[in-house]
C-alpha cells in the first residue's frame, strides 16, 4: 500500500494541502424538494451547514471557489453572493469556476494548489447545481429587438424594430444536455461508446444496483452523519433505491442509443438522473488544520486534466479520465495496484464500465494511450464502496465535492490511497489522488 | 406561542377591568438583560445571628443598599430573611413577621429569599419542626406574591455558611432576573468543595464583580436537542455567557441545528443520542477541537402521550430509550473519559411531569421520574469531588410543543401558577447556565423547578 514512490510529487511540493472535512446538502431529483430553491439558495445552505459543522463563524476563508453548470446570467458572481449569505466572513474571497461536470473536482484542484504554494492556508471548495431552477432565455430573435430597442431612440424607430418581431421569437430556449458541436445529448453520446465497448444491459444493471446498496449501507451506517446537513425537509438523497434489486431495473425501457445498429441497453435505472443539489469541502495547511484544532482527513496528492477530440476523432464524449489517468499515475509513480479505494464518477453505468474495459484492453492502451501494454483492472471491491452518482444523483457542479469528501473520510478511517475521476462534458476529464495521512 | 392575555392585562384599560372582575392579572417579569443592576432599591437583611450579620457584609459590598430593618414607605428590591438560628418555631415570629412588612414595599418583579438550615441536619424535633416550617412559609408567601415577585430559598447543608461562594451565587441567582419564572422553590447547597471552583471564581463570588456577564467563559458545553425549541435556547444561553457550545442533535434536524451552532458561533454535532456510540462520537469531537468537555446538558427528550390503556411498546420504549436511557449510557462513558473536567458540570431536564405524574403521559413520566433517580444517585457518587449533576424540571414553558395544547386547557394550563403564565425557554435556560456556573459548584443532585410556582406537583 505505501509505494514510497507515491510521496515523490508531494515532497517536491513545500507545502501539503489536506481535506478538513465536507459538507453538502440531500441531493433531490429535479423538480423535487428543491423545485425551488435557486442555486445561490443550495450553495448558502451547503456552505452554512460546512461553518455550523467546524465553527467557522465570521471567519475569513483564505477562498471560497465554486460554480454551476446551468447558471443564470443574474449569478455572475455566484460564489461571492453565496459567501456574503452564510455565516462566513463577508471578507472571504471568493470566486467561479466552471468546467462542467468536473467543476466541483477542479475548485479543489485548484485551492489546494494554492494552498501548496503557501498563497492561502485554507480554502472551501465545492459546487452546486439546479435543474429544476434552470435559467431560461429568450430566443436569438427576441434577444437582437430588445438590445435594439435599448438604443432607440425615437419612438418611430421603436415601432420599426418591434414591427420585425415574429411569433416564432417568442418561445424560449431551455437549456439542454446537448453538446453543441454534435447536437447529441450526453446519454446518446455515452450509447455509441457504451455500444462501442460491448458493455451489456446486465452489466450496467449491475453498477447500479450495487451503487443503490454501498450508498443505503453508508446511510445506515451513520456514514454521512458529519458529512451532509438537510435541506428543506430532505433527509437523505431522494434517488437513492435501497430496495431496488437487478430485476427490478432490468424491467426499466432504454432511453438512449435508440437509434444504433445494436440493441439500446440504457435506461433511467443505469443513467443518473436530472438532479440538484450543493456540496463543498474544507481545505487547509496542515498548519492552519493544527492551530485550529481541525481533522486532517486526507492529503490531496495531485491532479490531471485531460480532454479528447469527440468531434472530428473516434473517441467518446466521456473518455477523458481514461486519458488523463495513465498521465497522472506514470508522474506519481503509481499503478492501479497502490490503490485501495477507487471513485469513478457514474454519469452513466456505461461510462464507469467503457472506461474500466479501455483500461483492460492491450490494444486500446497502446494505439490510443500510447501505453506499453494494458493499464490494469480495478478491484470491483473498491470501486465507489459508498456509492456514487446513479443512486446519490448527480448535481453536476456537486458531484466533485460530494466524491472528495467522502473519499478523503473514507481514507481516515481505513488509510490507504484512493483515486477519483469524473468526466465532463466538452470531451474533458479531472482525475485526481487522494491518500490517507497514517 | 404569545400569551396574548398577558400583553393584555399589562395594559390600562384591561388591566382595570381585570381587577374588577378579579381575573388573574399576571406581570411581564424581569427578566436578566446585560448589566442588569442586581437591586436598583435597597434589599432588607432581615433575621438575627452572625450569617445574618455576614451575608449583609457580603450584599454591601456587592454595592446593593442594604437595610437590617424596614424603613416606613422606602421601596425594596429584595428581602433576604436568614432564618438559620431557629432553633424552635416560636422563633420564626419576629423575622416573618417582619418580611411581612417588607412584603409590602416589594418593587414589581423583586424578590424574597429565605436562607435556612436544613430540617435533615436539626439537632432534634423541635430545632427540625422550626426548620421545616420555613418551608411552608416561604412557599405560602411565594403564592401570595403578585406583581412577578418571588419567593425561593436557600437551604444550608453540613458546614456550609451564609457567604459560601455557593450560598452566594445561589442567592445571587434569585436576586437576578435569570431566576424569573423560578418561584417557591429551594435549593439546597453544601459547602463548596475544595478545588471544584477557582480562587479567582471564589473571590468574584465574594466581591460580585465580573460575574454577571460571562460566568461560563473558556468552558465547553454540549447540549443535546439543541436543534429547537428549550434546546436551541439553551445553546444560546450559554452561549451568551461565555461557553463554547457543542450543539448536538439528530441527523434529521441537521438543518436547524447548523442554524443554531451558527447563530451561537458554535459547531454542530449530529448525533443520534440513542446510539451505542453517541458519547464516543462527542467525546472525540470536543477533546479535539477543545479539549475538555466542562458541561453537558442533556435536554433531548420526545413524548408519545398515550393512555396507559393504549399505550404500545414502541411509543413506551422510545421515550424510555431518548429520555433517560441514552443518559445513563452517555454519562457511564463521560463520567469515566479524561476529556471530562475535574469539576464538571452535568445538568439533565426532567419536567414537572415527573415529579407530580400527568394523565396520558406515564411512559414520558416515567422516564422524567428516571432522570431524578440517576441524577441523586449520581450526585452521591459525585459527593465530595469538584464534579456535580443537577436536574431542572420545567413546567409549563412557551414553546412549539405546547403551543398544540387546545386553547382553553393551554390558557388554563398557563394561569395554574403563582406568577399565572407560562415560562419562557429562556427562564430555563438560564436556570441551566446557572447550575453549569461554578457560582453552582456545591449544589448536586438538586431538582429545581423552572415552574412559576406550579400548583401541579407542588
Amino acid at each position: 500500500m505505501a509505494n514510497q514512490a507515491g510521496a515523490q510529487n508531494a515532497a517536491q511540493s513545500p507545502r501539503t494541502a489536506v481535506v478538513i472535512g465536507g459538507n453538502r446538502i440531500p441531493f433531490a431529483r429535479a423538480g423535487g424538494a428543491y423545485a425551488y430553491s435557486s442555486n445561490r439558495d443550495m450553495l448558502i445552505a451547503a456552505l452554512d451547514g460546512l461553518v455550523a459543522r467546524f465553527g467557522l463563524q465570521g471567519e475569513r476563508i483564505g477562498e471560497v471557489a465554486a460554480g454551476a453548470v446551468l447558471k443564470h446570467s443574474r449569478d455572475f458572481n455566484l460564489t461571492r453572493e453565496a459567501v456574503l449569505g452564510s455565516a462566513l466572513s463577508p471578507e472571504t474571497p471568493a470566486y467561479d469556476l466552471q468546467q462542467a461536470c468536473a467543476t466541483g473536482l477542479e475548485t479543489v484542484v485548484g485551492l489546494s494548489n494554492k494552498i501548496r504554494l503557501g498563497q492561502i492556508e485554507s480554502g472551501i471548495a465545492g459546487g452546486v447545481d439546479s435543474a429544476s431552477d434552470a435559467p431560461i432565455a429568450v430566443s436569438e430573435g427576441l434577444r437582437r429587438v430588445l438590445l435594439d430597442l435599448s438604443r432607440a431612440k425615437t419612438t418611430q424607430q421603436k415601432i420599426r424594430i418591434l414591427s420585425t418581431l415574429r411569433p416564432k421569437d417568442l418561445s424560449p430556449n431551455a437549456p439542454g444536455t446537448g453538446e453543441p458541436r454534435t447536437g447529441l445529448s450526453m446519454g446518446e453520446h455515452q450509447a455509441i461508446t457504451t455500444a462501442a465497448w460491448q458493455i451489456t444491459r446486465e452489466a450496467q444493471d449491475e453498477l447500479a444496483y450495487r451503487s443503490h446498496q454501498n450508498l443505503a449501507a453508508a446511510y445506515d451506517r451513520g456514514f454521512f452523519a458529519d458529512l451532509l446537513t438537510p435541506y428543506r425537509g430532505l433527509v437523505r438523497d431522494a434517488n437513492l433505491r435501497a430496495d431496488t434489486s437487478p430485476e427490478k431495473l432490468a424491467t426499466l425501457k432504454p432511453v438512449f442509443g435508440k437509434g444504433l445498429d445494436s440493441p439500446a441497453t440504457m435506461t433511467a435505472g443505469n443513467s443518473t438522473p436530472l438532479t440538484d443539489g450543493a456540496a463543498v469541502v474544507l481545505l487547509g495547511s496542515e498548519d492552519y488544520a493544527r492551530a485550529n484544532n481541525l481533522p486532517m482527513l486526507a492529503n490531496v496528492v495531485d491532479a490531471e486534466a485531460a480532454a479528447v477530440d469527440f468531434v472530428q476523432g473516434d473517441e467518446g464524449l466521456l473518455m477523458a479520465p481514461v486519458h488523463a489517468l495513465p498521465r497522472l499515475l506514470k508522474r506519481n509513480g503509481l499503478t492501479f495496484a497502490d490503490f485501495d479505494f477507487f471513485e469513478i464518477h457514474e454519469a452513466f453505468a456505461g461510462t464507469v464500465l467503457s472506461s474500466l474495459a479501455a483500461w483492460e484492453d492491450e490494444e486500446y492502451c497502446r494505439r490510443v494511450l500510447g501505453l506499453d501494454g494494458a493499464l490494469g483492472s480495478i478491484d470491483r471491491s473498491k470501486l465507489n464502496v459508498n456509492g456514487s452518482s446513479l443512486a446519490a444523483g448527480h448535481p453536476f457542479a456537486a458531484t466533485g465535492g460530494r466524491i472528495v469528501a467522502s473519499l478523503a473520510k473514507t481514507l481516515s478511517e481505513q488509510g490507504g490511497r484512493g483515486l477519483i475521476s469524473v468526466c465532463a462534458a466538452g470531451g474533458q476529464g479531472v482525475v485526481a489522488i487522494l491518500e490517507a495521512r497514517n | 406561542m404569545a400569551d396574548a392575555y398577558l400583553d393584555l392585562v399589562n395594559t390600562p384599560l384591561p388591566a382595570k377591568i381585570a381587577k374588577a372582575l378579579g381575573l388573574p392579572r399576571p406581570s411581564v417579569l424581569r427578566r436578566w438583560t446585560p448589566g442588569e443592576v442586581l437591586a436598583p432599591h435597597p434589599v432588607l437583611v432581615a433575621g438575627a445571628g452572625a450569617g445574618a450579620d455576614a451575608l449583609a457584609d457580603v450584599l454591601l459590598g456587592w454595592d446593593v443598599e442594604v437595610r437590617r430593618h424596614v424603613l416606613p414607605g422606602e421601596k425594596l428590591s429584595a428581602a433576604v430573611v436568614v432564618l438559620e438560628a431557629a432553633t424552635e418555631p416560636a422563633d420564626l415570629a419576629a423575622p416573618m413577621l417582619e418580611l411581612g412588612h417588607a412584603v409590602k414595599l416589594l418593587v414589581p418583579g423583586g424578590r424574597v429569599i429565605g436562607v435556612l438550615r436544613s430540617a435533615a441536619d436539626a439537632s432534634g424535633p423541635a430545632q427540625a419542626a422550626a426548620r421545616q416550617g420555613i418551608d411552608g412559609a416561604l412557599r405560602s408567601v411565594a403564592h401570595e406574591l403578585r406583581g412577578g415577585a418571588t419567593a425561593n430559598g436557600i437551604i444550608l447543608r453540613g458546614d456550609a455558611t451564609t457567604t459560601d461562594p455557593t450560598t452566594l451565587g445561589a442567592l445571587r441567582f434569585f436576586l437576578s432576573g435569570r431566576s424569573a419564572y423560578v418561584d417557591g422553590q429551594f435549593v439546597e447547597v453544601a459547602s463548596t468543595p475544595s478545588g471544584s471552583i477557582t480562587d479567582l471564581a471564589a473571590a468574584t463570588a465574594a466581591s460580585g464583580e465580573g460575574v454577571a456577564d460571562q460566568p461560563l467563559a473558556g468552558k465547553t458545553a454540549v447540549v443535546t436537542g439543541a436543534a429547537r425549541g428549550i434546546g436551541a435556547k439553551i445553546a444560546e444561553v450559554l452561549a451568551r455567557d461565555g461557553a463554547r457550545v457543542v450543539a448536538v442533535d439528530v441527523p434529521a434536524a441537521g438543518e436547524q441545528l447548523a442554524a443554531v451552532a451558527n447563530s451561537v458561533g458554535g459547531t454542530a454535532l449530529q448525533v443520534d443520542i440513542t446510539a451505542a456510540d453517541a458519547a464516543v462520537r462527542i467525546l472525540d469531537h470536543v477533546r479535539r477541537r477543545f479539549g475538555t468537555l466542562d458541561i453537558v446538558v442533556h435536554n433531548a427528550g420526545i413524548t408519545r402521550d398515550k393512555l396507559l390503556a393504549n399505550m404500545d411498546a414502541s411509543r413506551w420504549e422510545s421515550v424510555i430509550a431518548v429520555n433517560i436511557a441514552s443518559q445513563l449510557r452517555m454519562n457511564e462513558q463521560f463520567i469515566a473519559s479524561p476529556v471530562f473536567s475535574e469539576t464538571g458540570r452535568i445538568v439533565s431536564l426532567a419536567s414537572t411531569s415527573g415529579i407530580a405524574g400527568n394523565r396520558g403521559q406515564s411512559n414520558y413520566a416515567a422516564s422524567k421520574a428516571g432522570v431524578i433517580g440517576m441524577v441523586r444517585a449520581q450526585a452521591a457518587e459525585f459527593g465530595g469531588t469538584g464534579r456535580s449533576i443537577n436536574a431542572v424540571a420545567p413546567g409549563f414553558i412557551e414553546t412549539d410543543m405546547t403551543a398544540k395544547i387546545p386553547p382553553l386547557t393551554r390558557q388554563v394550563a398557563r394561569r395554574l401558577s403563582s406568577l399565572q403564565q407560562g415560562g419562557l425557554p429562556v427562564d430555563v435556560a438560564d436556570t441551566v447556565a446557572f447550575l453549569s456556573s461554578d457560582a453552582a459548584a456545591g449544589i448536586n443532585g438538586q431538582v429545581l423547578r423552572v415552574c412559576g410556582q406550579n400548583l401541579v406537583g407542588a
